[in-house]
């Protein structure tokens, strides 16, 4: 973890990274939450001097879009497809065994701070659903086995 | 050895990156020289991975190819245990008209030279030598319209975006692709991902515009990962450069940012809230300039339009839907995927003869055509063909031509109570309809899984409220999945008191 001296010069680099660009905001959240896991806290302050917005309307974008964390997630995220066509496929019914087999909820991470489990509308791979996405990987056709792969 | 693995989502997501590497160390291990090709998919699902290698004949397939199959390919191919002759010759891909997915799965998608060797630039050279209006001319006779849903013709919102007075002008590509069903504009983008560049660079002769943006979606990063490598390569070999140059710009997990004047609210950085129209985004779209909103099918169709020009798509179809629309066929089926072909196949045709009906085995219950937003049809609508307006009077859509296929064990309520429950997740709240209305929605379909048949009307009334009152098709058109559910399915409504407790 850096210290916030470090991430303050690093979201400065990014910042400046972006300059030029025409409606910069969500490449640097992007980029910002691609560095850290999530967007600190430290992070809005400084964006929102470097594009001449006022922190709440820095902080509106963020909580808008569902992709923006501004806590860290686990050191394991699935995200699992709740959309139909994943559902024709019993979606429900994984995502449910999913959540008794990790004891939490949609949004929630497991108290060892291990897994994170999102929700997801479409992963387009509509024709092989259930769909999930775990750290980045896709996977096709998946069921609660999905759980061992994020186990430590 | 030249052998083809997919490098598209869905190749991946069931096991392609494992098949390479095992075939790379058997062939190493065997001491045979192997060139591995990463493809765009052919489109059959089912068969994915599915492998091909080249031969005197033609390309051979072998799939679904687990790892177990991948010592097979070194030997008597014929005999291999998932081979399917040659790919060409598949029923599947026989019974298409590929126009804009021609290249796709056929191509590796980041070779200009392959590019180029398949009629690539071709139209783009040929808009070069035009005015701006005989381009424009040449889209609107095509008879083109917006694949992302609204189906409002191609040509002539070119045209204004042309005429409009302006120093810059913008073509903005939405490939936001956020409905259940769909991956038209995914498979495009990850198989030939020229073939969009070359649709928004005509379109910007076209509109005399200098700059491009496609706004991708983050849930698509191998797509967001090709179509990076494209526009790098794409400039440096000058197809893109001062004259037209563009960007990847990526989404954030709003589904509403697929309505274009939200994506354009979300391009400038601000929250994805839907604009009240007028202006026009052609007038005043991108930072307040005149812009273009095309979905990537609308603009990676135009490539092709220019190379054979308009007559020869416009002789593809039925009445006032023109071309080729790329079908995906999706959810419960047994032979899902992309299947392009003519506009006017019946609903029926599709889900029974190309889709071959439920994977479950079960009879198919209903069919969602459109995404989220569009209708739910029961066999005795399987005689609707598939065009704009045949859809529409059938209280429908078509929308990006996703189709999820639902088997008898589907219960259509709690699917219209996930249409009311997805509404409220991702309204972007601007508009009360839509922001209340799927709240209530919610709760109204709860009445009715509670055995409450009082609460029927209330749930029409709303879904009128909603339809009439709300600022964009996410609130307007939610009431079609919970309407022809309800209209369709009475039964699945009508749970006694007793069974729902
Ligand atoms: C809630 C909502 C979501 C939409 N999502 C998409 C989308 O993901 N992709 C798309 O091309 N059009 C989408 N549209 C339609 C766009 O607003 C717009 O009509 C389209 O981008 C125009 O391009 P076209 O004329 O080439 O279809 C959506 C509309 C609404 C109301
Ligand atoms: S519906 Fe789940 S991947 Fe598209």
């Amino acid at each position: 973890m850096l210290d916030s001296s470090a991430q303050t010069d690093r979201i400065a680099e990014i910042l400046t990274a972006h300059r030029g660009l025409d409606g910069p905001l969500l490449p640097i959240l992007h980029a910002i939450q691609a560095e850290f896991g999530h967007l600190p806290q430290v992070a809005i302050p400084q964006i929102a001097a470097a594009l001449t917005l006022s922190k709440a309307e820095v902080h509106g974008v963020i909580s808008f879009y569902h992709d923006f964390r501004e806590a860290p997630a686990g050191r394991h995220v699935i995200k699992l497809c709740r959309a139909e066509s994943c559902q024709t496929m019993g979606a429900d019914a994984v995502a449910g065994r999913i959540k008794a087999a990790l004891g939490i909820d949609w949004h929630e991470t497991t108290p060892d701070g291990r897994v994170t489990l999102e929700p997801v509308f479409c992963l387009g791979l509509c024709a092989c659903g259930p769909a999930a996405m775990v750290d980045g990987r896709l996977v096709g056709r998946c069921d609660e086995t999905l759980v061992a792969e994020v186990s430590e | 050895m030249k052998i083809y693995i997919p490098l598209d989502s869905v190749a991946v997501a069931l096991g392609a990156d494992a098949l390479v590497a095992a075939l790379e160390a058997e062939a190493d291990r065997r001491g045979v020289a192997v060139q591995i090709i990463r493809n765009g998919s052919r489109g059959m699902v089912w068969l994915e991975p599915l492998v091909e290698v080249v031969s005197d004949a033609g390309r051979l397939g072998f799939g679904p190819l687990t790892l177990a199959d991948v010592p097979g390919l070194f030997g008597d191919l014929g005999a291999h245990p998932k081979a399917l002759g040659l790919v060409e010759d598949l029923p599947w891909m026989k019974g298409q008209t590929r126009l804009t997915f021609a290249r796709v799965g056929v191509i590796d998608p980041l070779s200009l030279d392959d590019y180029r060797a398949h009629g690539g630039f071709v139209g783009l050279d040929r808009a070069k030598a035009m005015s701006k209006a005989q381009i424009v001319a040449e889209v609107t006779d095509s008879g083109l319209r917006g694949r992302g849903g609204a189906g409002f013709p191609t040509g002539i919102k070119w045209k204004t975006v042309s005429e409009a007075a302006g120093d810059q002008k913008y073509i903005v590509c939405n490939a936001d692709e956020g409905d259940s069903a769909t991956f038209a504009d995914r498979m495009l983008m990850e198989g030939d991902p020229f073939c969009l560049i070359e649709g928004m660079a005509i379109a910007g002769l076209a509109c005399g515009a200098t700059k491009g943006y496609v706004y991708l979606r983050s849930e698509y990063p191998v797509a967001i990962r090709i179509m990076n490598d494209a526009v790098r390569i794409a400039r440096e070999a000058g197809v893109l450069g001062p004259h037209f140059d563009m960007e990847i710009r990526v989404g954030a997990g709003a589904y509403v940012c697929g309505e274009e004047t939200s994506l354009l609210n979300s391009l400038e950085g601000k929250r994805g809230v839907v604009r009240a129209k007028p202006p026009l985004p052609a007038l005043q779209g991108f930072m307040g300039r005149p812009t273009v909103v095309n979905n990537v099918i609308s603009l990676a169709s135009v490539p092709v339009i220019m190379e054979k020009g308009a007559a020869h798509y416009k002789d593809f179809g039925l009445g006032r839907s023109r071309g080729t629309i790329p079908l995906q066929i999706a959810g419960n089926v047994r032979f899902g995927g992309l299947y392009e072909c003519a506009f006017g196949l019946t609903l029926g045709e599709i889900v029974n003869q190309i889709g071959g009906g439920t994977a479950s085995g079960r009879p198919v219950k209903a069919v969602q055509v459109g995404g989220p937003l569009g209708a739910w049809f029961p066999p005795s609508l399987f005689d609707t063909p598939f065009g704009y307006e045949e859809f529409a009077g059938k209280d429908g859509l078509i929308g990006h031509a996703g189709l999820t296929i639902a088997d008898d064990s589907t219960d259509m309520l709690a699917m219209a109570r996930f249409a009311m429950e997805f509404c409220a997740i991702e309204s972007c709240g601007k508009c009360t309809p839509c922001r209340v209305g799927a709240v209530r929605g919610v709760e109204t379909i709860d009445r009715l899984a509670r055995g409450d048949t009082s609460a029927i009307p209330i749930l029409t009334d709303l879904c009128n409220t909603m339809k009439l009152g709300s600022l964009c098709a996410l609130g307007g058109f939610t009431p079609y999945p919970v309407m022809s559910a309800l209209t369709h399915f009475p039964d699945d409504f009508a749970r006694s008191k007793e069974a729902a407790v």
